[in-house]
């Protein structure tokens, strides 16, 4: 395991405070990188290889080059409306060290040019908006954010905007629509946010933790940063591993390690005698994998390989006491409580899905229901303006193709016990607990 | 219209450079004062931001935390996602539920993921997060709100530190646990 960097002094007392920050050579990175060109910091950040840690994993600095040069109003927002279910890493880099992700927020603003900057954090994480803002004010006093920083030229206005609850906010249009204060409706894309983003300037959009990152790139270098992880997926992770294990937690990983060493090595796996049945490799939007492919390295590619996605880095893990059925239930209904309505094949399709699934429960389906079903996850797949449909399509996919006869065995249970039901008196059944 | 509220509202306008950027603050500003958004809480705001109230009763509704009913005022919600539900969620919203019963003062909700699931399960009791939670930290949770004192002090998040090797203890035995030193609260604190 290598040396952590982002939880390096992660629970020194009064991190969050610019004085024990700054003695941690806190915002060190920021004046070497004002003493270079905006050019140099970029060609810094495309050397690490560093990819973006909020889901979807695009090169950070190609993103940054994307923006168009020249003067005109261009902004830089940071997506901390961490909502994908399994994922909590943002929550501790924001509450435990604030100073970071400004210090990544100010050295990417001058690789990209951008004046003014915005943290978008979900309206739930009163603890750690509460942190920023005070961060953000001593950060501001010791000249570190605001005109001219430290002398370079550069300006930067930053406000930390508390969001409200909705998960859709954390997808890159639908957060820009409720930064400009309204609801959280994605956009038809292309335009990209690069070219038409925030107030139809150009923006640049990146995930906590990828903004955090940038400090330590700088201070290391970015060649040096890409010689950990692997050939596509450089760098260090910070992975929320969390469900039926031992020690949930967030864990800082180097890119490639084994999964089995996370899921078992850190948290330890399973209570005793039970076994992993399922384990969502990023957040609950990816396609679910099984106990034997633990042995897959964990980087972005070898999980696109195996049909599913780093996402976020949140695995959660199922273990063989829990009925498959609940788990795509429960997937099914987040969905449709965040489906924002606006585009019919997840609206229908997350609602669907939900129906069809209770149905299961009840007693009431056939295992020609399973077809149906599985043809709606299809249906809802790449025919939507934003990815939460397929985010509900793809886990209830994988889970119906992988879990199949589980899903039949339990149609036939439940009808039997439906069929039961009917025929014995009153009150028989009182008490019963469901699929026990 | 109350001025303090006003001014506030006027504040969060004035940090973008369109003010139309303030309707979530603005309107959690006002449900802070009214308790709910209310057709008089979106009224106020309304007129400070010069938008239609239709405009922000639009936004208000696409928004879990923004009420669109009168509630309790002390909100408790308890998250239902799927790695606390693994951990006994659900039972858990229902014994909280249960024990506030119809007391007018908890807005009691199920709610989607909350980012905390190294506590799991979990609420979020107005903003504080605690967990991992029992059955029988229920009265006490609700106590504690009652009294105005910290909610179940010994399980906030914020005395967590990363990877605890104790999480879940209640769940999965792993030894004794250990009662947060001196110097951990001295950091909360600060």
């Amino acid at each position: 395991m290598t040396e952590a960097l982002l939880f390096k002094d992660i629970d020194e007392p009064g991190l969050n405070t610019l004085e024990v920050y700054a003695k941690r050579g806190g915002y060190e990175s920021l004046r070497k990188a004002l003493a270079t060109t905006p050019e140099e910091v970029l060609a810094q950040l495309e050397a690490s290889g560093l990819r973006g840690r909020g889901g979807a994993g695009f090169a950070m600095g190609k993103k940054v080059s994307f923006l168009p040069k020249g003067t005109i109003d261009k902004y830089l927002v940071s997506n901390a409306d961490e909502s994908e279910p399994g994922t909590f890493k943002d929550r501790e880099l924001m509450q435990k060290s604030p100073h970071t992700l400004i210090e990544g927020i100010v050295i990417a603003s001058y690789a990209a040019g951008t004046s003014r900057s915005f943290i978008y954090i979900r309206g739930e994480y009163v603890q750690q908006a509460d942190k920023l803002d005070a961060a953000l004010a001593e950060a501001r006093g010791a000249g570190y954010v605001g005109e001219d920083i430290l002398g370079s030229g550069h300006s930067l206005s930053l406000v930390v905007h508390r969001g409200a609850g909705a998960y859709i906010c954390g997808e890159e249009t639908g957060l820009l629509d409720s930064l400009e204060g309204k609801r959280g409706n994605p956009r038809l894309k292309p335009p990209f946010p690069a070219n038409q983003g925030l107030y139809q300037g150009p923006t640049l959009i990146n995930n906590v933790e990828t903004l955090a990152t940038v400090p330590t790139i700088i201070a290391m270098g970015g060649q040096e940063y890409a010689k950990l992880g692997t050939d596509t997926s450089k760098g260090t992770k910070l992975v929320s591993v969390s469900g039926q294990v031992l020690r949930p937690g967030n864990y800082e990983i180097e890119l490639g390690i084994p999964s089995r060493e996370i899921v078992y090595g850190l948290a330890g796996g399973p209570q005793e005698g039970r076994e992993v049945k399922c384990w969502f490799p990023g957040g609950s939007s990816s396609p679910v994998l099984e106990k034997e492919d633990l042995d897959l390295p964990y980087d972005f590619d070898s999980m696109a390989k195996a049909g599913s996605m780093l996402g976020s880095g949140a695995i959660i893990v199922v273990d063989d006491s829990t009925p498959i059925l609940d788990v795509a239930l429960k997937v099914a209904k987040f969905y449709r409580h965040e489906s924002c309505g606006k585009c019919t094949p997840c609206r229908e399709g997350t609602n669907w899905t939900v129906k069809m699934l209770e149905r299961i429960d009840e007693g009431t389906a056939t295992p020609m229901d399973i077809e149906i079903m599985a043809s709606v996850q299809e249906h809802i797949i790449g025919n939507c303006l934003c990815v939460l449909g397929d985010a509900m399509a793809m886990p209830i996919g994988s889970l119906i193709a992988k879990f199949r006869d589980e899903f039949e065995e339990h149609i036939e249970h439940a009808r039997a016990r439906k069929d039961l039901r009917a025929g014995a008196p009153e009150g028989a059944f009182a008490g019963e607990v469901a699929h026990a | 219209m109350n001025a303090e509220l006003r001014g506030e509202i006027e504040g969060h306008m004035a940090l973008y450079p369109d003010s139309r950027s303030a309707a979530l603050p603005a309107l959690e500003a006002a449900q802070r004062r009214h308790g709910w958004c209310s057709p008089e809480a979106i009224e106020e705001v309304a007129e400070v931001m010069d938008v239609t109230p239709a405009y922000l009763a639009a936004v208000a509704s696409f928004y879990d935390m923004l009420e669109t009913e009168p509630v309790g005022r002390h909100s408790v919600y308890v998250c239902t996602n799927i790695s606390c539900s693994l951990r006994g969620a659900d039972e858990l919203f229902q014994a909280v539920r249960a024990a506030a019963g119809t007391d007018p003062e908890f807005n009691v909700r199920p709610f989607e993921c909350l980012g905390a699931c190294d506590i799991a399960p979990m609420a979020s009791v107005d903003g504080v997060y605690v967990g991992p939670l029992s059955i029988e930290d229920v009265p006490r949770l609700l106590d504690d709100v009652r009294a105005d004192r910290p909610v179940l002090a010994e399980k906030q998040l914020s005395r967590r530190r990363v990877a605890d090797p104790n999480a879940n203890s209640r769940e999965f035995p792993e030894g004794p646990v250990e009662t947060p030193s001196a110097s951990d609260t001295a950091a909360d604190a600060a």
